[in-house]
């Protein structure tokens, strides 16, 4: 098991009160496994990845629940400890590439100093890395492009040079928010086949953060959605995404528009997401399902209704 | 082609200007020229919803703001009701713009953050002297309900709605001085998925009950699928395919968009193999000579690096710029 988070809860205290971004999230990801991470904004799919390498700025901390990478819990660790781990071990790729990347010096000096930062070698030796990684994400005639800033680069070339910044350490768990979301389909396309051959030669574990079921079940073996800060379902991505059982799946699967007739309405889901501040108690989506009762306004308990696969929901989807 | 709403003729539009007598004089290097769209003819019906496609860069956006009246074409006519729009008086000109109306993809961007909402849906109809000052709030409150927006929230200003609220604002705006044409560019792309299946279905119901003709300009090909009667593929500012959109998606002809619908994540493909199509979006300042596509295209010739290829009519209601219709 590369990474376990075991009822994680991350909050954010403002003046009204706690934000409970995560409230409880659970979810494992295997050697060599690519999970899809699946919500709408404010989920708290973003904060989780963020939660996982000690990213989250205050007024957000970690109130509780643990944080396993390869068995060992890093939730905590002193900040000296997860600079080696972030990077080295784990490394994160975001939605906009110039977050990784710093406007005013060249792709080589990033890329040897991030080699440098972890492993004690020689500045050639440390540019021959730099180079090969760029070259292994297809970028064409990488020797001259190491010279390059990165305003010389077009937005997926930019997106690749931070992928393979996250590959110079040959990491174990790469944590992926939204990397294609930007591009175009042809771009997109690109990157998630550099991802899906390198996760596979590898055996790197992938988290894929994404607001899109259509590149989930292209790419990920397994696949977790989130609502309001809880995963209300995961299993394998053909499990969930042809019997749903949590009714927000069925909805979100509902609403894609390929899945519909064309010009037919789309299934829609009613009403909004809760603001995290007022949240429904016990099922959070409850005031938006049509399967609702009383019940819901229970917690609704962790389920596996079968191997491999947990759910949170008091009445599931009939299949 | 009579029976068109708006059609455009071989429409250009270029940004950058030439360089003028002083500079050339100071030697100065002439300022890069953008062919954002490039001689394309494109006519839509009455009624009809036509979905315009392509990567980012490709000038659809361009096209929409030349077809919506706000920029004027370099090159080429656009006609309106069959008259074209240069030759339009004042008058016509205004109630001709009146006529098109366009939906943004950045509600917050595209709604003034100081007036209320009655302020934003009620001033251009009020100012073109469609409504009078009696009747302002019985016609701002069924322009919200008709965009499924709460009449009781118009004294409040854009932050204080959602981001699918807003596109609802944004609907009820262009809506409101009864357009016989939208111009939707990215209209749903900036909304999850689950507003995006609510304001689809508004769209729909709304283009049924009006009778609305768009131009539904869209990068993501599931939506603009699920829209459109019509679609147009544009690569480079040129449009290299046109044809319905059963057609479009069940038999693409330009490798352009094959490559393109290959590419399509899909809830249906489980892992697929990405990666068909190669190489990057060519800079619009010095697009590839001949074809645009032909250095990523898998099946260019010689010939394609050299002419243009026409757009021309491959089977009825088909149309595609492909050197390799004639060979087959």
């Amino acid at each position: 098991m590369t990474l376990e988070l075991r009822d994680l809860h991350t909050h954010f205290d403002t003046r009204v009160g706690a934000l409970r971004a995560v409230d409880g999230v659970s979810l494992s990801v295997r050697r060599g496994e690519v999970l899809g991470l699946v919500g709408e904004s404010g989920s708290g799919k973003s904060v989780t990845g963020f939660s996982i390498i000690g990213l989250v700025d205050p007024p957000g901390r970690i109130v509780s629940g643990q944080v396993l990478f390869q068995g060992r819990d890093i939730t905590g660790l002193p900040e000296p400890e997860l600079r080696k781990l972030r990077g080295n071990r784990i490394a994160m790729i975001f939605q906009d590439p110039m977050m990784t990347l710093n406007p005013v010096l060249r792709i080589d000096t990033q890329r040897i100093e991030t080699v440098r930062a972890h492993d004690n070698v020689s500045h050639v030796v440390a540019r021959t890395r730099a180079r090969d990684a760029l070259g292994q994400v297809g970028i064409p005639s990488p020797d001259e492009r190491l010279s390059s800033y990165p305003h010389q680069f077009s937005g997926g070339m930019r997106q690749r040079v931070a992928i393979a910044i996250a590959l110079l350490h040959n990491p174990a768990l790469i944590i992926a928010d939204e990397p294609t979301t930007a591009l175009d389909v042809t771009i997109q396309a690109q990157i998630l086949a550099v991802v899906q051959k390198l996760a596979a030669e590898r055996g790197t574990s992938l988290l894929w953060i994404t607001h899109d079921l259509s590149v989930v079940a292209g790419l990920a073996d397994r696949v977790a959605v989130m609502y309001a800060g809880r995963i209300v379902e995961s299993g394998s991505v053909d499990a969930v995404l042809d019997r749903p059982m949590h009714h927000y799946t069925a909805g979100l699967i509902g609403s894609v528009p390929s899945r519909n007739k064309r010009g037919a309405k789309l299934l829609q889901i009613p009403g909004m997401t809760p603001s995290p501040l007022d949240r429904p108690a016990g099922c959070a989506f409850r005031t938006r399902c049509s399967a609702a009762t009383e019940t819901c306004a229970q917690e609704p308990p962790l389920t596996m209704p079968e191997p491999d696969r947990t759910l949170r929901c008091f009445h599931p989807v009939r299949i | 082609m009579s029976e068109a709403l708006i059609e455009l003729r071989e429409v250009s539009r270029r940004f950058g200007t030439p360089n003028g007598a002083l500079s050339r004089l100071l030697g100065q290097r002439p300022a890069p020229i953008v062919h954002a769209v490039d001689h394309v003819s494109l006519s839509i019906r009455p009624g009809e919803v036509v979905g315009l496609v392509g990567e980012s860069g490709c000038g659809k956006s361009t096209l929409g703001r030349l077809a919506a009246g706000i920029l004027k074409p370099s090159d080429g006519q656009v006609f309106w009701r069959g008259r074209d729009r240069a030759d339009f008086q004042a008058a016509a000109l205004k109630s001709a713009r009146l006529g098109v109306q366009m939906i943004f993809q950045d509600p917050q961007s595209s709604l003034n953050p100081r007036l209320r909402v009655a302020e934003i849906i009620g001033e251009a109809p009020r100012v073109h002297g469609l409504i009078g000052p009696e009747g302002f709030d019985a016609y701002v409150d069924a322009q919200m309900r008709r965009a499924g927006l709460d009449p009781t929230l118009k004294r409040r200003y854009p932050h204080q709605f959602s981001g699918g609220q807003r596109q609802r604002i944004g609907i009820a705006r262009a809506l409101a001085v009864q357009p016989d044409m939208l111009v939707c560019d990215e209209s749903v792309a900036a909304l999850d998925v689950s507003i995006q299946a609510q304001i689809i279905n508004l769209f729909l119901d709304l283009r049924t009950e009006l009778n609305l003709t768009c131009l539904f300009i869209s990068h993501d090909l599931g939506v603009v699928e699920h829209v459109s009667d019509r679609v147009a593929i544009m690569y480079l500012g040129r449009i290299v395919e046109e044809a319905p959109a059963e057609v479009v998606f069940s038999h693409p002809n330009h490798p352009y968009t094959q490559a393109l619908l290959a590419e399509v994540p899909r809830l249906e493909n489980r892992r697929s193999h990405f990666g068909a199509i190669q190489g990057e979006l060519p800079s619009p300042l010095h697009p590839p000579p001949g074809c645009h596509f032909h250095p990523r295209c898998p099946h260019a010739m010689p010939r394609c690096k050299v002419e243009i290829p026409k757009l021309r009519e491959i089977a009825p209601g088909q149309k595609s710029a492909c050197h390799l219709n004639d060979v087959a």
